[in-house]
C-alpha cells in the first residue's frame, strides 16, 4: 500500500524551476533514498511532501493520518532558547517520561535527556532528532540529509542504525543523502534526480546506469565496492564512535 | 488609588512588564531584535496620523506596527534580505510620518513624548487600553505557545507536525504589534526594544526550560519597572529611560554572577 503518492510534481521558486514532472511513490516498509548534486531539487522534493511549499503542477497525496517522523538536517537553536532533550522529545510527542528514557536508550544515548540540547556535540543531536522522530512510532521516517556533519564511521552508524529500525518497527523510510558510499546499500531503491528523475532502481542498477555516471563521476561505480569496504571495518569504525561520544 | 499619577504609571509599567516577557524571548530566541526596532520606528507614522485626525494613538500605531511586520515577513526573501526591507520600511515610515505631520496646520504635537514615552501622563483610559492590548497578547501567546515554540526550533520540524510556521509567525506578529502599540505611551518608540530584550536577555541566565525563562524574565521587568519608577520619582530623572537602566543593571549582574559561578567551579 502506497504511503506516498507523487504525481508529476513541479515546483517553481520566482520562475526557477526546482523540480519538473516528477512521480514517484513510497510504500509500507521500504527504504528509498535520493540522491543528486546540489540544486538538484531533493530539498525541495521532501518540502513538497511535508507540505513546506506549494506545488505549481501535479499532485502530492499523502495517506490519511500517515505517522511522519521527520529528522531535519539540523536544529540551529540559538543560545539563548533554554530546552532539555527530554523536554524536546515530548514536545510533540504525547508520552511518559519513561517511554521517552526507553527511546533514548534504544538510541545509543541513555544518559542525555536531562542535558540542554545546546551542550550536545553533532553525534548526540543526530541521534536524538532520530530519537525524536521514533517516539512517535511513525510509519515513515523522512530524513533531510540526517548525517550533515558526521564523518564517515559516524554516518555508516547512523545508517545501520536505521535499517535496525526498519527492522525492528517495519516503518518506511525515506531519506535525501550525499553519502553515496554509506547509504547506497542500506536502500531498497535509489532515485537519483536532477530537476528531474535521471534514474532510479535497485542500487546497483542505478550506479550502472549512463544517467548515474554522468552526474558523479566515472569514479561513483566503485561507489558499493567502497562502502562494502568500510562495512567490512565496521567494528573499528563504532569503537571510535563510542569512545567519541562519551 | 487611579488618582494618584504614580499608581497610575505602576499600573500601566506591568502591564507593559507582563506581555514584554514572553514576547520578548520569542524574539531574543528568533533573532528578531532589529523587527521588534522597525515595528516600533514605523510605528511612529500611526501615532503621526492618529493625532492629525485626532484619536488615540494606540489604534494608529497598532495598525501601522502590524501592517510593518506582515509586509516584511510576505516580501523578505523574494529581492532583498529581511533586513534590508525592514531599513527601508521603518525608518520611510518614520520620516513619511514626520513630514504628514509638518503639513497639518493647527496640529501642534510634541513628538519627543511619543518617541521617549511619558508614563507619568497615563490616563485611566489609556490603562485600560495598556492592559486590554496585554491580555490579548498574552492570550494569543498562550493560545499558540507550542506551534509557535515548534516554528522557532526547526520550520521543517513544524511543517511535519502539521502547522505552518508561516501561520504562526503572523501571530507572534500580531502579538508584537500589540506589544508595540501598548508600550508607546510607557518607554516611547525608541525603548521598547530594549523593555523586549533585556529582561529576556538577562532571564537566560536563570532558566534551563522555556516557560521558566518566560517566568524569569516577566519577573526581572516586574523588578525594573517598580524599581525604575521608584528611582525616577526620587532622582528625578525621566521614567523610561530610568526603567530600561534597571534592567540593564540587572542583566549585568546575572551575568557577573554567572561568570564568577564559573570561575569558582
Amino acid at each position: 500500500m502506497n504511503l506516498i503518492t507523487i504525481e508529476g510534481l513541479t515546483v517553481t521558486y520566482g520562475g526557477v524551476t526546482a523540480l519538473e514532472n516528477v512521480s514517484l511513490d513510497v510504500n509500507a516498509g521500504e527504504i528509498v533514498t535520493i540522491v543528486g548534486p546540489n540544486g538538484s531539487g531533493k530539498t525541495s522534493l521532501l518540502k513538497a511532501i511535508i507540505g513546506a511549499v506549494t506545488p505549481l503542477e501535479g499532485s502530492v497525496r499523502i495517506k490519511q493520518d500517515l505517522k511522519i517522523g521527520y529528522v531535519p538536517q539540523r536544529l540551529s537553536l540559538d543560545p539563548t532558547l533554554p530546552i532539555s532533550v527530554g523536554k524536546f522529545m515530548r514536545l510533540t510527542n504525547k508520552v511518559d517520561k519513561k517511554s521517552c528514557a526507553i527511546t533514548l536508550r534504544q538510541a545509543g544515548v541513555p544518559e542525555l535527556a536531562d542535558k540542554q540540547i545546546s551542550e550536545l556535540s553533532g553525534g548526540q543531536l543526530q541521534r536524538v532528532l532520530l530519537a525524536r522522530a521514533l517516539l512517535g512510532a511513525p510509519e515513515i521516517l523522512i530524513l533531510d540529509e540526517a548525517t550533515q556533519g558526521l564523518d564517515q564511521p559516524g554516518s555508516a552508524d547512523f545508517y545501520r542504525n536505521i535499517e535496525k529500525v526498519r527492522k525492528s518497527t517495519g516503518c518506511a523510510v525515506l531519506m535525501i543523502s550525499h553519502d553515496l558510499h554509506v547509504v547506497m546499500s542500506s536502500s531498497d531503491r535509489v532515485i537519483c534526480l536532477n530537476g528531474h528523475i535521471c534514474c532510479c532502481g535497485t542500487p546497483e542498477s542505478v550506479i550502472a546506469t549512463p544517467e548515474y555516471q554522468e552526474l558523479f563521476g566515472s569514479g561513483a561505480g566503485g561507489a558499493l565496492a567502497l562502502y562494502r569496504h568500510s562495512h567490512d571495518h565496521a567494528h573499528d569504525h563504532s569503537a571510535e564512535n563510542s569512545k567519541a561520544i562519551n | 488609588m487611579l488618582d494618584d499619577f504614580m499608581t497610575r504609571a505602576f499600573i500601566a509599567g506591568l502591564g507593559l512588564a507582563l506581555v514584554s516577557a514572553p514576547l520578548g524571548c520569542f524574539v531574543v530566541w528568533r533573532r528578531m531584535a532589529y523587527f521588534g526596532d522597525a515595528t516600533a520606528h514605523a510605528a511612529m507614522l500611526g501615532v503621526a496620523l492618529s493625532l492629525a485626525i485626532q484619536t488615540d494613538v494606540f489604534y494608529g500605531a497598532l495598525i501601522f506596527a502590524i501592517i510593518m511586520a506582515w509586509a516584511t515577513t510576505q516580501l523578505s526573501g523574494r529581492n532583498y534580505a529581511m533586513d534590508t526591507l525592514l531599513g527601508v520600511f521603518a525608518h520611510s515610515f518614520l520620516a513619511v510620518g514626520l513630514v504628514i505631520v509638518s503639513f497639518l496646520s493647527g496640529v501642534r504635537i510634541d513628538l519627543m513624548a511619543y518617541l521617549f514615552g511619558d508614563i507619568l501622563a497615563v490616563s485611566v483610559s489609556d490603562l485600560s487600553i495598556i492592559w486590554m492590548g496585554t491580555l490579548i497578547a498574552l492570550g494569543l501567546i498562550a493560545w499558540r505557545w507550542k506551534p509557535l515554540f515548534l516554528s522557532t526550533l526547526n520550520e521543517e520540524l513544524s511543517y511535519a507536525s502539521g502547522f505552518n510556521p508561516k501561520r504562526e509567525q503572523l501571530f507572534l506578529t500580531i502579538a508584537l504589534g500589540i506589544t508595540v502599540a501598548v508600550s508607546i505611551k510607557v518607554v516611547g518608540v525608541l525603548l521598547i526594544t530594549a523593555m523586549l530584550i533585556i529582561p529576556a536577555a538577562a532571564a537566560r541566565n536563570l532558566a534551563r526550560d522555556p516557560e521558566l525563562m518566560v517566568f524569569a524574565a516577566g519577573i526581572i521587568s516586574c523588578i525594573s519597572v517598580s524599581a525604575g519608577l521608584r528611582s525616577s520619582y526620587i532622582f528625578d530623572t525621566p521614567p523610561g529611560p530610568t526603567i530600561v537602566c534597571v534592567a540593564l543593571f540587572i542583566f549585568i549582574v546575572l551575568n557577573l554572577f554567572k561568570t564568577f559561578r564559573r570561575l569558582v567551579r
